[in-house]
């Protein structure tokens, strides 16, 4: 029984960190129709960057964090800015081979600047161990992330919800043209959005480090998982995503757990169902509506 | 003169042989002869080149955009490889056709899957099933050998006469013989009324599926004979190079297998043939500069073809031959000018 529960704590923590990871992409891929298979490298890059100022200039993991968040936003926006914006009219074929691309590139410049092998981030003392709580063994670490993570999906949503840029972003994104007629800057708000995605992707990449492994193969490793969150979640919402993270890290933790053999197997035979059964996403609108 | 057989006036003349596709395999075979100590990498473009192919296939004529088209090679290549291997068929010949059958099954079952949806859909149920193999793969180690993949694969002669070499003499000319014959086939097919209509369902399905082209069916036929096109030339890696190992099945193949064909052009048969020349040759130069980054200049490759525009290159890059042969023969074209893709 209480095997279960830490499966399922430990489930609950992989799921939430995949919706950080993810929920940029769910925007860009969702929303705005971008294929943007090099996600996982601005992932990463927040990784890389947290993995250094920790480990080589000694900043305090929690210091980094924001600045994990920072490093890839701003790669994000100045991405944007220059190449990504061209190829928002493009065929998803021309996204496909640009941003594989870019994967490619990332993968190859950090195993030159890094090496190849994993990397860890060095944790402060509170974050290591687990306690026991009524029996339950619960990490330290993966509590600090379902609590940061929960926190931000709350924010999120509260963002989108109730704030002027949310609505702004939903208008933009239901139709661009009419957003525009109504004075709305929608390339603003797309690269804004793109921006703060990839932010989330960096904090993501940092705070996984320790759960996921960061090596120069993430972007691609992680990808799969990544497109899955999105396209089983369906973008109408970000309810979705969410949702779709927490069904994958449980199923995947549990799968590795029980079945270990059939691991990958299980995810992948559930993700095509669910593509095949429901081609908008287990929670996303249907066309016909 | 009517409306039918004026379309059918020029698809025959689009049909015909131009005289630079004779020079094109003319040189393609003298190359055989000219570099004999060159026989593995030449082997090696062939083989991208059929797989190539058949992804020009469903990409260039049917629109069918495929993250995991490596699935199809990787049965080939394993079941070529255990079929010798098991000694359950032993000629080669029949082997390839019996792992290329094999892979057109699973390409028949698959794209039940694969026309349903839209774009992006199609890209995630491709990659699963490549990933998913991929899976089986590791986990049936029994069979693949796992990581470590199926290994003292020995060839016997193509039929029962003409041994492998171990320059890869054999390989090459059976190779080049087996694409040759495949590319015929692919070639009467892309010329024949059901390759047209492939095209129509390419630039507008609803259009197409509305002057009565049944457009799943069609689409099934297309993705089950790149399947198997894919199948022969995963069988024909394992043959020339006895073994197979997970790497087959993996992302990195699809696409760089998309990039060789962006590369060649999509939406003409020579595209992956010309691509599969360009890109082995641009791997070669940055793998002698950089040997173990030569990815990032690959990516590199990609992110300015995307971004010059795929149309306007293949426009540059044939600007030089048209001239020529508008100076000589007074003709316009050696080669179709690539279409717009999906």
């Amino acid at each position: 029984m209480t095997a279960i529960l830490t499966n399922l704590f430990d489930g609950v923590a992989y799921g939430m960190l995949l919706f950080v990871l993810a929920c940029g992409l769910a925007v860009t891929l969702g929303l705005m129709n971008f294929v943007n298979l090099a996600h996982g490298a601005f992932a990463m890059a927040g990784g890389y960057v947290c993995m250094v100022l920790v480990n080589r200039m000694g900043w305090p993991f929690f210091a980094a964090l924001p600045l994990a968040f920072v490093s890839s936003a701003a790669i994000g926006i100045v991405l944007e800015r220059t190449l990504y914006r061209h190829l928002y009219a493009r065929s998803h074929l021309d996204q496909v081979l640009f941003t594989i691309g870019l994967t490619f590139m990332s993968v190859a410049a950090v195993d030159y600047v890094q090496g190849s092998s994993r990397v860890f981030i060095n944790l402060p003392a509170a974050l290591q161990g687990q306690f026991d709580l009524f029996g339950v063994g619960i990490g330290r670490y993966r509590l600090m992330i379902i609590v940061i993570c929960g926190l931000l999906t709350i924010a999120l949503q509260m963002v989108l919800a109730k704030t002027r840029f949310g609505s702004r972003l939903r208008a933009a994104v239901d139709d661009p043209r009419a957003a525009s007629g109504l004075g709305i800057n929608v390339p603003q708000v797309f690269a804004f959005t793109f921006a703060f995605g990839c932010g989330l992707a960096g904090l993501g990449g940092a705070l996984s480090a320790e759960i996921l492994g960061l090596d120069p193969y993430f972007p691609l490793k992680f990808m799969i998982y990544f497109l899955i969150v999105v396209t089983v979640g369906g973008s109408s919402s970000i309810t979705g995503p969410f949702l779709a993270s927490l069904l994958l890290g449980i199923g995947d933790v549990a799968g590795k757990y029980y079945v270990p053999k059939m691991g990958p197997f299980v995810i992948y035979t559930m993700m095509i169902v669910i593509l095949i059964w429901r081609p908008n996403g287990l929670f996303g609108r249907t066309a016909a509506r | 003169m009517s409306a039918s057989s004026d379309v059918g006036y020029h698809a025959q003349r689009h049909a015909r042989w131009h005289y630079g596709e004779v020079v094109f395999w003319l040189i393609v075979l003298a190359c055989g002869f000219a570099f004999p100590n060159r026989y593995l990498i030449m082997t090696d473009i062939l083989r991208l080149a059929l797989f190539t192919m058949s992804l020009d296939l469903i990409l260039g004529y049917a629109g069918i955009v495929s993250l995991g088209h490596a699935a199809f090679f990787g049965v080939g290549a394993y079941a070529a490889g255990l079929l010798a291997l098991h000694g359950i068929v032993t000629e080669p010949v029949l082997a390839l056709v019996v792992a290329g059958l094999a892979a057109m099954v699973l390409g028949f079952a698959t794209s039940f899957l694969v026309i349903r949806g839209v774009d992006l859909t199609r890209l995630m149920v491709t990659l699963g099933i490549a990933l998913l193999l991929e899976a089986l793969a590791e986990r049936f180690s029994n069979i693949t050998g796992g990581t470590d993949g199926l290994q003292g694969i020995e060839m016997q002669p193509i039929f029962g006469e003409i041994p492998f070499d171990m320059f890869g003499k054999t390989g090459f000319f059976y190779s080049l013989a087996v694409l040759f014959l495949l590319f015929l086939f692919a070639r009467r097919v892309v010329h024949s009324p059901f390759g047209l209509s492939l095209r129509a369902i390419k630039n507008n399905p609803l259009r197409a599926a509305a002057i009565g082209i049944p457009v799943n069916r069609r689409l099934i036929a297309i993705y089950t004979l790149a399947a198997f096109y894919a199948g022969i030339a995963g069988a024909l890696f394992t043959q020339t190079t006895a073994i197979a190992s997970l790497d087959v099945f993996a992302f990195e193949r699809s696409a760089d297998l998309m990039l060789v064909l962006v590369i060649g052009g999509t939406g003409y048969l020579y595209g992956g043939l010309i691509g599969a020349v360009v890109f082995r040759m641009l791997q070669e130069l940055f793998s002698t500069i950089t040997p173990q980054y030569w990815q990032f200049w690959i990516g590199l490759v990609l992110v300015v073809i995307v971004l010059v525009g795929r149309q306007r290159l293949h426009r540059w890059v044939l600007y030089v031959p048209n001239l020529v042969i508008k100076q000589i023969a007074g003709r316009k074209a050696v080669v179709a000018v690539p279409e717009s893709d999906a």
